[in-house]
């Protein structure tokens, strides 16, 4: 059975509500591609370049890359002359397949924070500038105290204007602890105050906003991998986990923010934001391909309840298939 | 970046078509292949690619191949100026009122800098055209944008008029632009909340401010990192609003920026700024020719000439030229030498700049860096006499100067050896020069860094 056979059965036998938020949040910009799939299925009954072009096209516009996109149609391809194929629907499933293995052979698949046993579980969230850092840590604040942890913010963003007191209204909201530093301050020092109150109050769970930096900015990147080692100081093994955020609407300069803050910064996990546009968030995929980290969140809208835990099934499932 | 230069690539393809001295159909399949996967990569939009790609076609067939250029060069050539036609044109200045305040309404996404960008507006308008600015705080619905907003005006001295953020945008603009007009202000630049294109409630939103305020300029900010969905990002702004002009902005990260060609080729809409950093100044008029450049991914050398240019003091680079030349380099003109480099900005940005410049990674950018530092540190902490005549340096002298800075005899002995071998480069550049060629390698910035 083809994975996409196998995900309509899924998805029809049980109304899982999780991936009806999930496709409904996702539709308006899903619907593009998936309604230019289904086109395509009606337009050729048998695969032709035309054909290949046209999936050319839409792998390409939905921000998957060049490079990947050539080589998932080059196997498509190759698998359709191999075993024959040249049924349209069939050659859909196959190129889902592809997409889909290519994933899951690339690493882990996790969604949720993995929590320590012993002390405050620390987690840093990196990014270029405006991706929605801080926006995704309020939801993710959200997500855990919801679930009964104790969270406390640290707002290690001391230069942009406003950034400290946009995430001290966060916390209001949340009704969360926070801890914040002067405008302008060190924020390894904002960082370590964090993390010695964590520590001090057994918190469960730390979340370290820093400001946004563009990856090519050695300065920037340099006070990053200070301010992991001063949070290493603090608490051995922490950041637990370091999460980059990708905004759906970048380009191939993706691959090159991921490749560039993983060098400073070892990160655990992707969070794409802004799926709620018209964006595909194709590069997710070759960030994975190139990286192989986990996309462990998608960001659906500028509330504190709009975070949905990444499924890759329901990813494929809203990108491809009619709903 | 780690592109291999378009131009390395076309060349190689054409290594293998050797002595076609016409551009034809089949001798351009493979370079306009190229080209269309470098503008791929750049972010320009599928459908836009194709149609470039056959209108660069039609311009090149049967061109003869100028003598001067092999025909890789030509095609990029055809390319670099189509491209820098495309993404040129158009009215690029911002149109002033008289006796009125000139309203600027700044739109865009969330998160693609339209705050900062509002503050950089004002400054330039304030500082360099002498304006009377008024900022409007429309963002009442990210948290803290208003404070943001705030701050950077405060920063720069301009005013902001704010409600809060109980009152809705469309009644902020109207009373802003009451205001401007009542206090004769020059210019009122209108912040707004970023919003996503399909928000037909906010979008709609934005349709009313215009009614509203029938601003004179209505800018789109275009995140240079934006992927294939800017164009149609850039056309639902465009059909609502009928924009005036597009701001680039996170120009000073690497993205090759392709969505400004797809936004220029889909909607006319001119590019009128770019912005180029965090800074309240970072923000620069739109230059077409670098963007073209760039997108092909061949580094900007005009902006290093002119960057060049504005940075280094000409008289003090004269001096040290002449005494270069003259053969009596010491290391205070060293040092003056290494602060030119260090004016010109890091050595990652300008290594960056210049189209074929070796690969360096950050590491060892930073190293460069930080070594210029120590030779800094090191020259300052010797005498006059032992900076004009470093001959006279023995060991006792060594040990001095390390102790006076800090640093070990094995530091100061690599400030002298640097010293003696680009003494001995100058001599070799002078001998070049007296027989009219420039040796490989030492054209522009003296040999700095070490790479
Ligand atoms: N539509 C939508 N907007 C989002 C999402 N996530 C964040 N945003 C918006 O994007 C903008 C930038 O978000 P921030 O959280 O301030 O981004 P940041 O990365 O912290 O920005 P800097 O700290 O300035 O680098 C804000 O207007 C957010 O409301 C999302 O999933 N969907
Ligand atoms: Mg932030």
């Amino acid at each position: 059975m083809g994975l996409i056979s196998f995900l309509k059965e899924k998805f029809s036998k049980k109304k899982d509500e999780k991936v009806e938020n999930y496709t409904e949040g996702m539709s308006k910009s899903r619907q593009n591609f998936s309604n230019k799939l289904n086109s395509l299925t009606k337009k050729y009954k048998k695969v032709n370049q035309e054909y290949f072009e046209e999936l050319e096209e839409i792998l390409i516009e939905s921000d998957v890359g060049v490079k990947l996109t050539l080589r998932v149609i080059d196997e498509v391809l190759e698998e359709s002359k191999k075993n024959k194929i040249y049924d349209v629907e069939e050659i859909n499933e196959i190129l889902i397949d592809h997409i889909f293995k290519d994933y899951m052979d690339k690493g882990e698949q996790l969604t949720d924070v993995r929590f320590v046993n012993n002390g405050p579980t620390v987690l840093l969230v990196v990014g270029v500038n405006g991706v929605g850092k801080t926006t995704t840590i309020a939801k993710l604040a959200k997500r855990y105290i919801d679930k009964g942890k104790s969270v406390l913010l640290v707002a290690s963003d001391t230069f942009r204007a406003g950034a400290s007191e946009q995430l001290q209204i966060w916390a209001n909201r949340l009704n969360c602890d926070i801890v914040t530093g002067p405008y302008n301050s060190d924020p390894s020092s904002v960082a370590y105050d964090g993390l010695t109150k964590a520590k001090k109050e057994n918190i469960d769970l730390v979340i370290i906003d820093v400001a946004g930096r563009l990856q090519n900015k050695t300065n920037l990147m340099d006070e990053l991998s200070k301010l992991r080692r001063v949070i290493a100081k603090v608490i051995p093994e922490a950041p637990h986990e370091t999460f980059l955020i990708i905004d759906a609407t970048t380009g191939q300069n993706g691959v090159v923010q991921a490749k560039a803050f993983a060098e400073v910064t070892e990160l655990t996990g992707v969070v794409i934001t802004k799926m709620d546009g018209t964006s595909k968030g194709g590069i997710i995929l070759a960030i994975r391909d190139e990286l192989g980290v986990p996309v462990r969140f998608i960001g659906l809208g500028e509330k504190m309840d709009d975070l949905k835990e990444f499924d890759l099934e329901s990813y494929i499932y809203g990108l491809c298939v009619e709903k | 970046m780690a592109f291999e230069n378009l131009t390395e690539k076309l060349s190689r393809i054409f290594k293998k078509l050797r002595g076609q001295a016409r551009l034809s159909e089949s001798n351009m399949d493979e370079m306009l292949k190229e080209i269309r996967v470098a503008l791929l990569e750049a972010d320009v939009n599928y459908k836009v690619v194709k149609e470039f790609i056959s209108s660069v076609k039609e311009k090149a067939i049967g061109q003869d191949v100028l003598t001067k250029l092999n025909p890789s060069q030509m095609i990029t050539k055809i390319v670099h100026d189509e491209l820098e036609e495309l993404l040129g044109g158009g009215e690029n200045e911002i149109q002033y009122q008289n006796n009125k305040p000139t309203v600027i309404l700044l739109v865009g996404l969330q998160g693609s800098g339209k705050t900062t960008s509002a503050g950089k507006l004002a400054y330039l308008m304030k500082n360099k055209l002498h304006k009377k600015v008024l900022l409007a705080a429309g963002d009442v619905y990210r948290p803290a944008a208003i404070d943001q907003l705030k701050q950077i005006a405060k920063s720069i001295d301009v005013p902001v008029y704010s409600k809060g953020t109980d009152i809705s945008p469309v009644q902020i603009a109207k009373e802003a632009k009451a205001e401007a007009f009542n206090n004769h202000y020059d210019v009122l630049i209108i912040d707004t909340a970023g919003r996503i294109t399909i928000d037909e409630a906010l979008m709609n939103e934005l349709n009313e401010i215009k009614k509203e305020v029938n601003p004179d300029e209505i800018l789109l900010l275009v995140d240079a990192m934006s992927g294939q969905d800017a164009v149609n990002v850039a056309n639902a702004f465009n059909d609502l609003l009928s924009l005036t002009g597009i701001i680039m902005s996170k120009l000073d990260g690497d993205a090759r920026g392709g969505a400004a060609l797809s936004i220029r080729h889909m909607t006319g809409v001119p590019i009128k700024f770019s912005g180029i950093g965090e800074k309240v100044s970072d923000l620069d008029v739109f230059h077409a020719d670098r963007m073209a450049d760039r997108i092909l991914g061949m580094g900007d050398v005009m902006t290093l000439v002119e960057k060049a240019q504005e940075e280094i003091d000409e008289k003090e680079a004269a001096r040290a030229a002449r005494k270069m030349m003259s053969g009596k380099f010491d290391l205070d003109d060293m040092l003056d030498q290494m602060r030119q480099v260090k004016k010109l900005g890091s050595l990652g940005g300008l290594l960056k700049l210049i189209p074929g410049a070796p690969k360096v990674s950050p590491e060892q950018i930073a190293a460069a860096e930080k070594e210029m530092k120590n030779f800094e540190i090191i020259i300052n902490s010797m005498t006059f006499e032992e900076r004009h005549n470093p001959e006279i340096f023995q060991y006792s002298r060594k040990i001095r100067v390390a102790n006076g800075c800090g640093k070990q005899v094995s530091d100061v002995n690599r400030v002298l050896k640097k010293y003696e071998s680009m003494k001995e480069m100058m001599k070799k550049m002078e001998q070049y020069k007296k027989s009219g060629r420039m040796p490989p390698n030492m054209g522009g910035l003296g040999g700095f860094g070490g790479f």
